[in-house]
């Protein structure tokens, strides 16, 4: 009987150990030196934000992720970044028109993609956000997203155990401050790279292009690579592609934060890289597929009258034209970024 | 090698007898000649209506002293003062050292480089509601209150302004002439804030017309306005 009582004991506190240690040093969530080691890919151009002071370190990378995914940073503690980045979709959010926030509330703008982030000189579909480290304030800060004072949020991490932990960890002293948390999640966000799509893999000669793809590439590069440069897919500029005001959300743009004339109803070009699975498109979701946004573009009868030229100048296309430019954007879908670990939710177990 | 740099500086000084000491700037706010008081007092715009002040916050940077030795002493440090924090209203510049100083000036605001720098912590830390998330940048001044004229509801004005780019650039450089004034004898200089100039010229605010500025539109008026309010008081000794 005593036998028995001790052999149970034993079995309960190996499972829990067990189940302690699986939590805590599942290798899936495991981040290393290497993981956060910064490579800047080959035919990439030298990046803009550089982490110079803000030092890779896997502990702050730890506590980036934690951030990243926690419903903390929103006044009611439902949402967190990761509600509407979500990885499957390069960060943006799958088959939403337009952001979610709390309260069921619905912004005004499509949730852009998390990617190649530190090539960018600007932020937001206006450009407003200069600095990737001061992104995360208008989410969190937005009362139709996260509707929360950054003030608070920080009351929010000193009060609990786990935060204090890790920035502990991550720093080597109590502190616990915005800049420290905006920082942490600056190189979450900013060491997400795509760069092996299979259009990454042929240029590199590691993979070939079917006919299609390859007349998709040269169209791609005739009609649309001056404002989607490669290789990040976009020239950081601020265009009006076409499309004309939606009149229930009356959003123009660049121009509402400049008070620049010109600027008015232009938006950031986004790069296209993983650009199937960040659907619907255009800064207000309007278009469901990329079929229609060639259609768009082809069709300059339709666009805004204030229309960049370049948009204009690309003409009527083929029905196969619109076929093979769509090939080839499908080459820009990177399979290990999507599925990269080291940005997996680590509240999900593998 | 900074640091090395700063070792040796400190050292030269001692062995020459030199003592690097502080001064403190003191910011006294006042309506005219009416000590400021939040929410209570009722003062008179140029236009002659009638108003409150709720809050007044704003950014002091950059010092520089002009010194007789040609040694110009230059202080980038950023200073956030508040009406409502009595502690905030005097500032400590460190490690001054001894001489002949002609002229100080600094900036209203926040230069661009910290205007761009990512996340910052101390009189920067956005958590002290002195900057802009949606068009990245401080606010370089706050002033809120009510007035009876204003058609806000609530009869509120806030002016919230900020902006370090052209042509909505808000940043305004402030001089004084210090005579020749000798630091060893003084521990503190004591600066007049004269509120009432926010509203007052070039641009005479008018509460009926203007009762909000918290963006870029119409953001200079307000700073074209405030680069007057400074005016040195006295030199303690």
């Amino acid at each position: 009987m005593k036998n028995k009582i001790v052999y149970t004991l034993f079995i309960l506190i190996a499972a829990f150990a067990l189940c302690n240690s699986f939590v805590i040093e599942n290798p899936y969530f495991k981040i290393t030196k290497k993981d956060v080691k910064l490579k800047i890919p080959k035919g990439f151009p030298k990046p803009i934000y550089t982490f110079k002071k803000n030092k890779l370190n896997p502990d702050v990378f730890v506590l980036g992720r934690k951030l990243f995914y926690d419903n903390l940073l929103s006044k009611d503690n439902s949402v967190s970044c990761g509600t509407c980045h979500q990885r499957i979709a390069a960060f943006a959010h799958i088959d939403h028109k337009l952001s979610h926030g709390i309260y069921a509330k619905i912004g005004t703008r499509n949730v852009p993609a998390l990617q190649n982030l530190i090539w960018k000189d600007a932020y937001m579909w206006d450009g407003g956000v200069n600095n990737l480290e001061v992104q995360p304030i208008n989410p969190i800060t937005s009362p139709i997203e996260m509707d929360e004072s950054l003030a608070n949020v920080v009351l929010k991490l000193r009060a609990n155990k786990e935060y204090v932990r890790l920035f502990n960890k991550a720093y080597k002293d109590t502190l616990i401050n915005s800049e420290r948390m905006l920082k942490a999640l600056a190189q979450f966000t900013g060491l997400m790279i795509t760069s092996n799509s299979k259009y990454d893999k042929y240029m590199r000669k590691q993979d070939t292009f079917s006919l299609a793809e390859k007349n998709g590439l040269q169209l791609f590069r005739a009609k649309c690579a001056t404002c989607h440069k490669e290789p990040l897919f976009t020239d950081n500029s601020y265009r009006n592609n076409g499309i004309k005001v939606d009149s229930s959300l009356n959003d123009f743009g660049r121009g509402k934060l400049t008070e620049i004339e010109k600027d008015y109803k232009t938006f950031k070009v986004p790069g296209l890289r993983n650009v199937e699975m960040t659907y619907p498109y255009m800064h207000d979701g309007r278009f469901k597929k990329l079929k229609d946004v060639i259609e768009h573009y082809s069709n300059s009868a339709n666009h805004d009258e204030r229309a960049d030229t370049l948009i204009n100048k690309i003409g009527n296309l083929t029905a196969q034209q619109k076929k093979e430019i769509l090939s080839f954007l499908l080459t820009l879908t990177d399979k290990e970024f999507l599925y990269d670990r080291r940005f997996a939710d680590p509240n999900m177990l593998q | 090698m900074k640091k090395r740099n700063i070792l040796l500086v400190c050292f030269l000084f001692t062995i020459v007898g030199f003592n690097a000491q502080n001064l403190s700037l003191a910011f006294n706010h006042f309506v005219n000649n009416q000590a400021l008081k939040l929410d209570s007092s009722i003062y008179k715009n140029e236009l002659g209506q009638t108003f409150t002040v709720s809050k007044l916050k704003y950014y002091v940077s950059n010092f520089h002293f002009k010194a007789t030795s040609g040694k110009d002493l230059f202080i980038n440090e950023t200073f956030l003062i508040d009406e409502d924090e009595e502690g905030s209203k005097k500032i400590l510049l460190s490690k001054v050292p001894e001489g002949n100083y002609t002229s100080m000036d600094f900036i209203i605001g926040v230069d661009s480089l910290h205007n761009c720098s990512g996340a910052q912590s101390g009189a920067l830390d956005p958590v002290n509601a002195m900057f802009w998330a949606w068009n990245t940048g401080y606010i370089f001044l706050k002033l809120e209150g009510r007035a009876n004229t204003s058609l806000s509801p609530g009869h509120f004005f806030e002016y919230h302004i900020g902006g370090y780019k052209q042509p909505t650039n808000c940043i305004r450089k402030v001089s004084f002439d210090l005579g020749k004034y000798e630091k060893t004898i003084t521990k503190e200089i004591k600066i007049k804030v004269n509120v009432l100039e926010i509203l007052k010229t070039p641009n005479a605010i008018d509460f009926s017309k203007l009762s909000s500025v918290t963006d870029l539109k119409n953001a200079t008026l307000i700073a074209d306005n405030y680069k007057d309010m400074f005016e040195l008081m006295s030199n303690e000794k």
